[in-house]
Order: C-alpha cells, then structure tokens, then sequence
C-alpha cells in the first residue's frame, strides 16, 4: 500500500521536477515490484517541505527504511546534539526530523534505536536545549550520554593515514545499523560540518584530531565507520559563525535535505547548497580521493524532489 | 513539655543535616536554584558575610539569618550548634554511632580550653581586621561541612550513581546516567582532609571538642550563651548528683560536683534532660534563684570583651573591604618572548561570573564549595595557590578541565555569602538596564504582549531573561592568542577549535595561508568563559588563554547580523 502511494506521489513530483529524473524514477518503480538495491537512486535531495516532511518522501524514494534497517537490529541515530542552542540557531540537527526518523527506524522492527552526541557544550543543557532529547524519547528512541570517557572503546582505523586508532561510543560498536544525521552549517574550524564532520561526535578524543591534522582525521575516520545512510539537515542553515552560532540572524531557511548512502557524495552536495565548491573543502576532497565515496554529483543517480 | 526537647532537637537537625548535604551532593539539579539561599539562610558565618558584602548596597532581609541566629542565642544558648549548624549534627550523628560501638562510653566533665578557644576567636578577629578572611574560611563550621561534602562524600555519591547506571544498563534501562567525578588538585584537599580528620577524631574521642575549643562560631556563641535568658540549669534541691547527667553531655560541660552547667560550652542539646530520673535539669530562667555571686562574674566580663572585639574586627573588615573597591594596584605585563613555544601563564586567574571581581571574590569566600558542587560543567574547582596561600581553598575557574556555560548562571544563584552575587546585584547599572530592556523586548517577540511584573509567572521569566541576558555579557576576563603555539601556525593544518567553541566569535578565524585560517581575537566582545583555552588541543602551554579580569567588565554585544544571501530557489546541484 505504502509502495502504491509512493509511486502516485512520485509521478506527481516527477511532473513537477523535471521529465528526465522523473522517468528513471518512474522506469523503477514500476519496474520492481520488490525492491531491487542495485537499481536505486544514490542519492536523494529535497527542497521546501518541513524537516521531517521531506525526510518521509526522501526516505521512500531510497527505498524505504525497510533498506537499511532490518528487524531485530540495534541501530544508531546519530544527530549533531553540540551546542546548549536552541533549534532556530541551526546549530544543531531538527528535533522533529530526528523524531521522525527513530519512527521509521522502529517502524522497520528496529529492537533499539539509540541516540547520542559527544557534545562540546554541557551535554545535559545540551540535549534539553535543542529539543533533541524530548522528541526523541517521544519517538521510542533510548536517548543516552555520550560524555562518560569509560562509554568510548579503542578501535583501530585501518584506512587512516593521520588517525590510525580512535575511542569510539560503544553504542556504535554495539549496532549493526548508523544513521548519520548531521545539520548543514558552517564551521570555523573544519570549513564546514556536514555529515562526515559529525562523526567527529562518536569519538572521545577530539583533539588528537585538531592536533594531527584535522581535514584528514575527518576523512580518516570514514574508513572506520561509514554510517549506513546520511541524512542531511539543511533546514536551517547557519551560513556564518559556526559551528555554535552567534545570534538566530547567522541562520538562512534553506528548507533543503540530503539523503545519501555515499557519505562524500552527501557532503559534495550540502557544499553546492552552502555555495561552495566541495573541492576546496579539505576533508570532502581528501575523502574523494582516498575513493571513500564520489565528490563528482554528475556521476551519481540523483532524485530531486521539490516540494511546496 | 521540656521532654520533647529532645526528640524535637533530633528531627529538626537531622532534617538540617539532610537538606543542607543533599545541596552538596544533588547533581540532578533536584533542588531548584532558588531554594539554596533560603535554605542556608540560617547559617550564621555565609549569613554575615552576605550582611557585610551587600552592606554598602543598603539592608536586605536575604541576609538576616545571623541576626536570627544571634537572638536565639540570646534567648536559649547556643542551639544553634545543636539544631542548625550542619557540622554539629554531623559530629552527633558520629557520636552517636562510636557510642552505639562502645556502648560502655561515657563523656565526663572537663575544665574548658579557656586559651585555645578565646585565642582562636581573638586570632581570627585579628586576621579579619587585617582584612584576610583565610582563618575564618578554615575554621567556619559550615564552611568545613560544605569541603567535606563538595570534595569527600560527592565522590563516593556519584560513584555509587555511576555503578548503578552499569547495573542499570546491563539491564537495558538507561533512567540514570553516569556523572563525571570534578576532580580537584589532590594537594588542594589536604586542607579540608585534615580538618576532616581532626573533626572526626573530636567527635569519636572529644564529643563536641571541636565546637568548644577550635571554632569561633561555636566561641562567639558561646559568649553570648553567658547571658542568655533561659539556660539549662539544675535543680540543687532535687538533685542527688548521680552524675548521669555529665555521662550523658558531649560538651563535657556539666560539673557534677558544683551542680554548675558551663553555658558557653552548653549546645542545648537537651540529652541531659532525658538523662536525668529526677527532673533535677532542663532549661530556667537566667535570673530565677540565682545565688549571690561571690566572685565576679567572669562570663558577662568574657561576653562583654568577646563582642567588642568581634564588633570591632567586623567593622574593621567592612571599612577594608569598601575600600578595597577604590583601591587599584598596579600590575607589569609579562613580557613575551617570540621565540618557539611560549609559557602560557594567566596575568590573573578567573572568579566566577557575580563575584564582581577577584578582590570581592577573595575576599568574601569562605570556600564552602557549594558552587563547585551545583556548577554543571564542572569548571569551578577548589584552588590550592591559585589565589594565593590565603586563598587556598577558595575556587578558581579551571579552564584545562572545562569551560563556563555561556548562559549558565547557576553559581550567582547558590552562593549563600554573596561572595557570587546575584547577576542583577552584581551587574554596573548600565548593564543591568541594557539587560532589563533587552528582556523585555524579548518576552514581546515571544509573546507579544508587555509582561506583567505582578504577575508571579511573568516576573520568574522576567527576572531569569535578565540574569541571562547579564550573563552573557559579563566580561569575567579577556582571551589572549599565541601565535607561536597555534597549530596553524606551527603545523600549518586547519584547527579552528577555540573559534569553534567560542559563544560570541570574540576569536574568529581569519584567511592564512591558502585555505588555512589563524585565529583572530576581539576582546571587546570576549566574555572569558574560557571556552577557548579548555578547547585548544595544545598543552600544556595553550595557544589561547584567558586572562581573569580584575574588576569584571561589560562585553560588548557580539556581531548579530543578518546573513545577505537569500535562501536558494532551485537545487543547487
């Protein structure tokens, strides 16, 4: 029923967004009847709906949650939960798009679904302050600490060339299933966080990272743990003064959304959302070439979807 | 009626036992901010250097408790040792367990430390005149509780919570989550060990030995206790001196022999009235059949020269401590050396946000470490030198171990001697307005409605929006970058890490070499919370630090531009 409704949905889209993407979208949906990963798009972006809104029609263009959570699994969701900010600062990931994603991960027959960051602000103001905390609980999900050092266990990393070992949260390790679900923002220290930046927030040492440079500890740690699919938060994008924010005026509605199980490729297209280039970004372009993922978006099976 | 005494003497101390301990140890934020004031308002040496540190802003009756404390003296001793003060009923309660030990112990009665005791009081007095406030910071009972409890017993509490949070998620339940233990500099803890032990030791082997022979709480009161107006007295005709009265009193202050009881060293406890089979003790009048006194009466000369001097260093101290406010004294800037990695050494450390500057700060806290108990992130930490030998104790912001929570006011609420003022008591009046009228226009947006002060609701929020609003731009010191320990700048790689945590971009990361960028600092704009220095990933010598400011200052607001660029109309990919 639910496949049924998505496929009229989506030719209505597909009349809104273009004939061409539209068609291929149209060609497999109704060319399988069961879904068939290797025929699904690799990426899917949206555009004017509300945060958990366009994560709904996101997340079934890509083939359900259904794809990447199967019953009985423990899965992680993983916000960014950094700043003691409230939502509108877009400092940290929408409340309602987190809630409506542990729905859909328990909906999958999920056993857990965990939330957690390693948060730099006091984690307890933190979690309440964004929101997150609250909404997740409302959602089912097991909202827990991620700033007990004794919680982080020492893995190696055998991709990386600057990070070769890292403490990461034992929730991750403990999980078959990460879902990656970062806010688009700027930051001062990296460039820009998007979702391989927040992966910086399952591990506990984060300034062995600043210390043995940054930009490749960020791509490094891709090669330990790939989340299983990205979703990017572009909502609110804080286009200036991140990653904290000064004052809700640093922030632009972008009402925008990634989703991705190509994490480099994920964050190639929140650069282009940003207005920058992703080569000039040191870690998404050390990621491209370490072959973590594509930097070039024409290489990829992209559905737009517009919404409103 | 005078049987109840007792038990009523027990509820109630071990009512203030519970209440006032659990402030140390709650770090669930259980205990609304605004109740810890109230609770402690009866604590006599947190009372009266509140009274003296808001002297020159006028009477407030936030700070009364010790008048209170002074006239129940007056009227019944000093039971204030006995039923309020925290330490006293934590001697008790050892007392009462080394006894259920030793069921055959017995107190007896001894001359008093006449020396030891006036001679603390007269060299605390002293040293307060001389303006340091360090012996009263080591000796105040309230004080020594709230160290034994801050930085012995908060420990093993939240231990205790942390290894139950692992049965509890063994289990699969994640109600309660692990704490992390503050650890303080260990050498900072030899003070209040010390004093743990000798506190210990009294109660087991002395009863209350501490109380009548080392602090001055307990002497001052004591002096007053001569000539107040009910005193536990016994009853000669009825008395058969059997003694079990003496048995039974921790003071060591009923002399059988004479049917004398020593009102100085009496704590009111009330166990010798239950002790006694005949009636023959409880409290009377003062003045009702007295015996002609055939020598002198050595208390009332005792009380009156006690209070003078106690008057006397009061007003001493208060004398120095408004002029402390005028006075100014010079300081060098340390030289920098451009050569390699720099020492990173602090011109002034940091005092919490409301202690107005380091000379209020230092010179009012007795270091009773409720801040450091009740400061959610933990930044807040007991000093050894930090603030100097007579400082030690007192706590200092440790900006290695944490950062200051930018909109957190948490310790300006708590402090029950205001050496941490209240944000709105503390703040210059133009920040205090600039704060009033910001809040205001806030409740407006977020309402749109004025707020109605007489309204309880709108008057809480109010109030918080200002305390806030204070907060944020209250200058408690200034960042300081050095380049030559940047990592961009010794290792030519992105970090960014100070800029990253920074509330305000008072350090913001500018172009440097192709796509790197170097801090930029402002100070203007800098609050010095120290989020910075906590997050730069150099050590020992940080890039970045800052520098605690004398007299705390107003920061400027930060930069709240509007972003130009419009949000995007197609995809941009």
């Amino acid at each position: 029923m639910k496949r049924r409704e998505f496929i009229i949905k989506s030719i209505g889209g597909g009349i809104v967004t273009g004939a061409g993407f539209s068609l291929l979208s149209l060609e497999e949906a109704f060319g399988n009847s069961i879904y068939n990963p290797r025929s699904a798009y690799d990426m899917v972006a949206l555009m004017g709906g509300e945060a958990a809104e366009m994560f709904e029609k996101g997340i079934a263009s890509i083939g359900g949650m259904e794809r990447f959570v199967k019953k009985g699994q423990s899965v992680v969701v993983k916000p960014n939960i950094g700043w003691d900010r409230t939502p509108e600062f877009g400092a940290n990931t929408t409340p309602e798009l987190i809630a409506k994603i542990v729905e859909h991960c328990l909906k999958a027959g999920a056993k857990d679904v965990f939330v957690f960051d390693h948060t730099c602000d006091n984690w307890q103001k933190a979690y309440a302050t964004s929101g997150i905390e609250k909404a997740a609980k409302a959602a089912g999900a097991k909202v827990i600490p991620g700033n007990n050092e004794s919680a982080y266990k020492e893995v190696s990393v055998p991709g990386g060339k600057s990070l070769k070992s890292v403490k990461i949260h034992e929730a991750i390790l403990n999980s078959e299933v990460l879902i990656n679900v970062p806010v688009l923002k700027h930051h001062d220290g990296a460039g820009v966080s998007f979702a391989m930046k927040n992966l910086m927030g399952i591990v506990w040492d984060r300034s062995f990272w600043h210390r043995n440079d940054l930009q490749q500890c960020i791509a490094d740690m891709v090669t330990c743990r790939k989340p299983s699919l990205n979703i990017i938060d572009g909502y609110r994008v804080m286009k200036k003064n991140g990653p904290k924010g000064v004052s809700i005026s640093n922030v632009l509605l972008e009402k925008a959304q990634i989703i991705s199980t190509d994490i480099v490729a994920a964050d190639a297209a929140a650069a282009k959302i940003f207005g920058k280039n992703p080569e000039t970004i040191g870690h998404i372009k050390i990621a491209a070439e370490m072959g973590l993922g594509k930097i070039d978006l024409t290489k990829l099976n992209i559905n737009r979807i517009k919404i409103g | 009626m005078q049987a109840y005494l007792k038990p009523a003497r027990i509820v109630i101390s071990i009512a203030t036992l519970l209440v006032v301990g659990f402030l140390f140890l709650d770090f669930g934020d259980t205990v609304p901010a605004a109740w810890f004031r109230k609770i402690l308002w009866l604590q006599f040496i947190p009372s009266l250097f509140g009274f003296l540190n808001t002297l020159k802003d006028g009477l407030s009756l936030s700070v009364f408790g010790f008048a209170v404390v002074l006239l129940l003296t007056l009227l019944f001793g000093r039971v204030y040792c006995s039923y309020l003060c925290p330490l006293g009923v934590f001697q008790d309660v050892i007392c009462w367990f080394s006894k259920k030990i030793r069921k055959k112990k017995r107190y007896r009665f001894t001359p008093p430390k006449t020396w030891l005791r006036y001679g603390i009081l007269v060299v605390v007095c002293l040293s307060l005149l001389s303006g340091s406030i360090y012996l009263v910071n080591v000796l105040d009972p309230y004080s020594n509780f709230g160290r034994f409890f801050t930085d012995f017993f908060r420990p093993l509490y939240v231990l205790g919570n942390n290894l139950l949070v692992q049965l509890l998620q063994s289990l699969g339940s994640y109600a309660l989550y692990p704490v992390k233990v503050v650890s303080a500099n260990p050498y900072a803890l030899i003070v209040p060990a010390a004093m743990l032990v000798l506190v210990v030791w009294c109660a087991i082997r002395k009863g209350r030995l501490y109380c009548n022979a080392i602090c001055p709480v307990g002497t001052l009161l004591g002096l007053i206790a001569c000539v107040s107006l009910f005193k536990i007295r016994i009853n000669k005709t009825t008395c058969t001196q059997c003694g079990k009265c003496t048995f039974a009193c921790k003071s060591h202050c009923i002399d059988i022999k004479q049917q004398q009881i020593d009102s100085s060293r009496c704590v009111g406890c009330a166990n010798c009235l239950k002790s006694c089979d005949k009636n023959s003790i409880g409290y009377a009048l003062a003045s009702a059949n007295k015996p002609k006194k055939v020598v002198p009466d050595k208390s009332k000369r005792r009380f009156l020269f006690g209070s003078i001097l106690f008057m006397g260093a009061l007003g001493g101290l208060s004398v120095k401590s408004m002029a402390i406010s005028r006075k100014d004294e010079d300081e060098t800037p340390k030289e920098e050396h451009h050569t390699g990695f720099e020492e990173a050494v602090k011109t002034h450390q940091v005092s919490p946000p409301g202690s107005k500057g380091i000379r209020h700060f230092t010179g009012s806290c007795t270091a009773c470490h409720l801040c450091v108990s009740a400061c959610p992130t933990g930044v807040l930490k007991p000093s050894l030198f930090e603030w100097g030998f007579f400082g030690m104790g007192q706590p200092y912001m440790d900006y290695h171990s944490s950062f200051c929570n930018y909109e957190c006011v948490k310790c300006s609420e708590v402090c029950p001697n205001k050496a941490i003022l209240p944000l709105a008591e503390s703040a210059a009046p133009e920040l205090k307005e600039a704060a009033e009228k910001d809040a205001q226009q806030s409740f407006e947006t977020q309402f749109s409605r004025t707020a109605n002060l007489s309204d309880a609701g709108d008057y809480a929020l109010m109030q918080s929006m200002i305390q806030r609003n204070i907060k944020v731009r209250t200058q408690i010191g200034t960042v300081r970058f050095i380049r030559n320990n940047c990592i961009v700048y010794s290792e030519e790689t992105s970090c960014g890490s100070c800029s990253e945590h920074c509330p305000t971009k008072a350090v913001r990361m500018v172009p440097y070499k192709g796509e790197l960028t170097i801090p930029q600092i402002d100070t203007d704009i800098c609050v010095g919370c120290g989020a910075c220095e906590y997050a730069c990933p150099v050590t020992p010598n940080k890039a970045i630090l800052v520098d605690g400011c004398k007299e705390h200052g107003i920061a400027q607001k930060p930069d709240d531009e509007a972003v130009e660029e419009k949000p995007l109309t197609d995809f941009a990919f």
